[in-house]
């Protein structure tokens, strides 16, 4: 079968804040970029659109963040024609200068000359006893649903997180008229006051958080932080929180749905498929493909920005996005405002330090991972438990992740580990005795998503 | 720092048939070293369909498979786990008059190696298998044959090896070989090894390893292009093949339907392969053509790997042309899995025994001894 | 203990939608969700679960609610396979979710 691929100079994939700044600086340096995106409408997932019929004023839906969505949300149409814009098409594997896509249509290909990708996050999972129970949703999801959707997951909601995004939640939910059961921090008040002072790096954030968390407090919301042993309760569907406080104390709550996730974790498939080198980061406990500063990966003429390559949050996304545009035109013997770079590179600087003393104010938790029992399911899609793991582990000389999938099927599923990966690294790690690092990473296969034998989506 | 190994029989290659002829080898009491490249089973043996399969093979194959096909009922009891080995039958569908004559022809020949198979008319199919798609106008049932799940069977193998004693050493590619006086001297990074019988099992890169020692044996890279769906109900009762080969496919209980066809992407000096997106889309089609009620399931992987094909299609076995004591057993043209178990039984007998009790005079290496290359090259394989 | 929602479902909707009602079926049941619903919004707008989990007695509700973790696709009656959270709901659509969620 012949399949005939168009070529196009400049590709971005993934039309969130980095993607889309990215494409715009692409058109003002003279060139037309291609942007492809999975979802209806542009934004990303921190700055996503209602669909049609769902919409809700920009003050509602964004917050603080409203100018900021509003801005980016007008990027498409402003530009319009300059850009080559293919929504609700997912790019499902990348090989040498070549993109496969599902389409409205069905099957495409692209080839590329430059590519930047801008495939964004999603919640850093960690199991706990429940955590599949219909009614437990990851934070993340928690806020889909009320942003893009307008509901709430349950009619009385706990929440439970380990960064930023759990007060913010919260505030959300309580301000749109949500019950909520409680909002419990998995990480030390004391790691956020200590690194309070890191986090004046970004002044206006950093009072934001602030001001969130105050007003969940005056809301009279069942704020707790260092909490432990998390349990969600219910046969059939949720019903109920337990917890452990620092000091060993049991709680719970009464509540019909869970919001609970650990941080944010970058989607790095396509970056893999596409041959970028990854090194581990020791602070979140993950495999991010290498950037330079400007994003170049080390593949020549593949790019990275925002999210999918190191979570910097919405405001970095947005700089590197433009930044990798530069560095692309730079590379193409195109002229650039180096002006503009090095204002962008000294604004990422200054990010950094922000987004350290953040990292450090919600530190990993790792006794999540210490916690999870032998009957845990680690594996969603498969029902493969810590068991399994570490039974695998001892007996069949399994020292790496991708023996730990051949063997137990832990990451084959739908989500080819999206979900599981990062907690099955952890518990395998611990069951050798060795470094997180060195026990490797599960290796990417297209497609990066479900595609239809049939073809048409 | 290089570890200094000295046995009886060193083996170039981790796959199935390697391992399997080290835990042979053990029993017989000789000392083993495995050098893999990579990890043990994550070559060939590791990234094939997982047909257990006698029906359709070169008639000179039979009798090895035959004997294969005894010794997989008995597999999780000799590994001591559980290989997912299905008799579930294998079924080869004719989509053509010339097809069905052809399945009718080979279930003849087949006969007279002790290979059973019944054939089916279009109705019969039909009622059988409800569920295949309109094409079909006949198929030749082998009713003992299955499938199986080659991601663990390799892997088991050589942790039998080890555990019987057998000097296992993976990511330790062999970088070269050389006849001694006493033996063979063999070079890999991080060990180096004596042996008084060297065997050369080094799948894709034992052409390479042949050279060495004077023997022409024109391996060519065969990657197998795989794809695999999400979990579906369980209907797939029978393992599906198609004369001409274009597509095979299988399903496994726990759901996931398992299929390919065609040839992915591959470098061999580096030792990468990945499935091609136009094949892939293709073998698709073909799925959707035989067994019309995946049109709506998903596919969530593919994957491909490293087989070694030669230019006649079934591998080479048996003692070197060249070197005494060196032990040949290679290219086995994507269709070693069902064989593996055997294979090591016959690179064994031909040391302890200096020969097998398989007929393997076929697969010697001196039928390559003229070959000159731009012949068959780049024609596909039958998958038959 | 919480009280039921009154349609039975996970869901609990806070902002007020104004656009057209859409009527579609659950296992061949009416029922109903507005423009601008998701598919996996609407099921689970009258139900506590969307499909069965192939693998042992449970039922699953969806999880990342962002087209990631894949544990929403469900089954139309016309054969085609969807993932729920990114398929906006259509008027007349029937979804096969075989019995589970109620209650």
């Amino acid at each position: 079968m012949e399949w005939v691929v168009a070529e196009a100079k400049a590709v971005v994939i993934g039309a969130g804040p980095a993607g889309l700044r990215a494409a715009e600086a692409l058109v003002r340096g003279g060139l037309r970029p291609v942007l492809i995106d999975e979802a209806e409408r542009p934004g990303g997932q921190i700055y996503r659109q209602p669909p049609a019929g769902a919409a809700r004023a920009a003050a509602q839906l964004y917050g603080f963040e409203a100018k900021k969505a509003v801005a980016l949300h007008a990027i498409l149409p402003r530009l319009a024609d300059a850009i080559d814009y293919r929504p609700r098409t997912l790019v499902w594997n990348v090989f040498g200068n070549r993109l496969d896509t599902l389409g409205p249509e069905g099957q495409g290909g692209l080839a590329f000359e430059r590519l930047i990708i801008a495939s964004g996050a999603m919640d850093r999972v960690l199991p706990f006893p429940g955590w599949t129970l219909p009614g437990v949703f990851t934070l993340g999801g928690a806020q889909i649903a009320l942003k893009a959707q307008g509901v709430a997951i349950g009619r009385r909601v706990a929440l439970v997180g380990a960064g930023p995004l759990l007060p913010l939640v919260a505030h959300q939910y309580a301000r749109a008229g949500a019950t909520i059961a409680a909002v419990l921090d998995v990480t030390p008040l004391a790691a956020k006051v200590a690194n309070a002072p890191g986090m004046t790096a970004d002044a206006a954030t950093f009072a934001k958080g602030l001001w969130y968390t105050l007003q969940n407090a005056i809301a009279g919301l069942t704020l707790r932080f260092g909490v432990r042993a998390i349990r969600a309760e219910g046969e059939r569907r949720v019903v109920g929180l337990a917890w452990r406080d620092a000091a060993g104390r049991a709680h719970r709550v009464d509540c019909d749905a869970i919001g609970a996730s650990f941080g944010l974790r970058s989607e790095t498939q396509l970056a893999d498929l596409a041959g970028c080198a990854f090194a581990f980061d020791a602070v979140t406990h993950q495999w991010i493909p290498q950037r330079d500063a400007a994003g170049r990966s080390s593949v020549p003429g593949v790019y990275l920005a925002g999210d999918g390559a190191g979570v910097g949050g919405a405001d970095v996304a947005e700089l590197q996005g433009e930044r990798a545009a530069l560095a692309l035109m730079q590379d193409l013997r195109l002229p650039i405002d180096t002006g503009r770079a090095t204002t962008l590179d000294r604004r990422l600087a200054r990010q950094a330090r922000f987004r350290r003393a953040l990292e450090a104010a919600w530190p990993y938790p790792g006794h999540l991972v210490d916690a999870i029992a032998d009957d845990e399911i680690i594996c969603r899609c498969e029902g493969v438990t810590a068991a399994t793991l570490r039974a695998t582990a001892r007996e069949r000389d399994a020292q790496e992740m991708n023996r730990l999938k051949a063997f137990t099927r832990i990451g084959m599923g739908r989500c080819q580990g999206r979900v599981c990966g990062h907690a099955a690294a952890e518990l395998l790690a611990r069951t050798l005795g060795k470094d997180v690092a060195a026990v490797g990473r599960l290796r990417g296969n297209p497609p990066i998503k479900p595609i239809p034998v049939g073809g048409l989506p | 720092m290089t570890e200094r190994l000295d046995v009886d029989v060193a083996i170039i290659g981790g796959g199935i048939a390697a391992c399997a002829a080290a835990v042979a080898l053990r029993e017989a009491n000789l000392t083993v070293a495995v050098l893999e490249k990579r990890l043990c089973g994550a070559g060939a043996s590791g990234v094939n369909f997982g047909g257990v399969r006698q029906q359709g093979r070169h008639l000179a194959e039979l009798p090895l498979a035959r004997r294969a096909r005894a010794l997989w009922d008995d597999l999780n009891r000799i590994l001591g786990e559980d290989v997912e080995f299905e008799a579930s039958g294998h079924i080869k569908l004719a989509r053509s008059e010339a097809g069905m004559a052809e399945l009718e022809r080979y279930a003849q020949d087949a006969r007279g190696y002790g290979l059973e198979l019944t054939l089916m008319g279009a109705n019969a199919v039909r009622d059988a298998l409800p569920w295949l798609g309109p094409r079909v106008v006949g198929a030749s049932l082998a009713p003992e044959d299955g499938h199986a799940n080659p991601r663990v069977v390799g892997p088991a193998y050589a942790r039998l090896a080890r555990h019987r004693g057998a000097i296992i050493r993976e990511f330790s590619p062999v970088r070269r070989a050389v006849a001694t006086g006493a033996g063979f001297e063999t070079e890999a990074d991080g060990v180096s090894v004596k042996s008084r019988w060297l065997v050369n099992a080094a799948g894709a890169g034992a052409g390479a390893v042949a050279s060495w020692f004077g023997e022409r044996a024109p391996v060519a890279p065969l990657t197998p292009n795989m794809l695999v769906t999400e979990p579906l109900p369980y209907f797939v009762s029978r393992s599906i093949g198609v004369v001409g080969g274009d597509i095979y496919l299988r399903q496994i209980h726990r759901g996931n339907v398992i299929f390919g066809g065609g040839h992915g992407w591959g470098d061999a000096e580096r030792g990468l392969a990945r499935p091609a997106t136009d094949v892939s889309l293709g073998a698709m089609v073909r799925a959707v053509d035989i067994v019309p009620a995946l049109k709506g399931a998903q596919v969530i992987r593919s994957w491909s790997g490293m087989d070694g094909q030669m230019p006649d299609h079934i591998p080479v076995i048996g003692a070197s042309s060249t070197t005494a004591r060196l032990i040949h057993a290679f290219g086995f043209s994507g269709h070693g899995f069902q064989l593996g178990p055997a294979i090591g039984l016959i690179i064994a007998e031909l040391i302890t025994a200096g020969a097998s009790t398989s007929p393997i005079a076929p697969f010697a290496i001196a039928r390559f001894k003229d070959w000159v290359d731009g012949g068959d090259a780049g024609q596909p394989v039958q998958m038959d | 203990m919480i009280d039921a929602a009154p349609n039975g479902g996970l869901f609990h909707r806070l902002a007020p939608r104004d656009g057209a009602t859409i009527a579609f079926t659950i296992d061949g049941a009416p029922a109903q969700a507005r423009a601008g619903d998701l598919l996996l919004t609407a099921i689970l707008l009258n139900r506590v679960a969307l499909r069965r989990f192939e693998f042992g007695d449970a039922a699953r509700a969806g999880f990342c609610l962002m087209g990631a973790c894949q544990d929403c696709w469900v089954m139309l009656a016309d054969g085609r396979r969807v993932r729920a959270c990114t398929t906006l709901l259509e008027p007349g659509m029937a979804v096969v979710i075989d019995g589970v969620g109620r209650g």
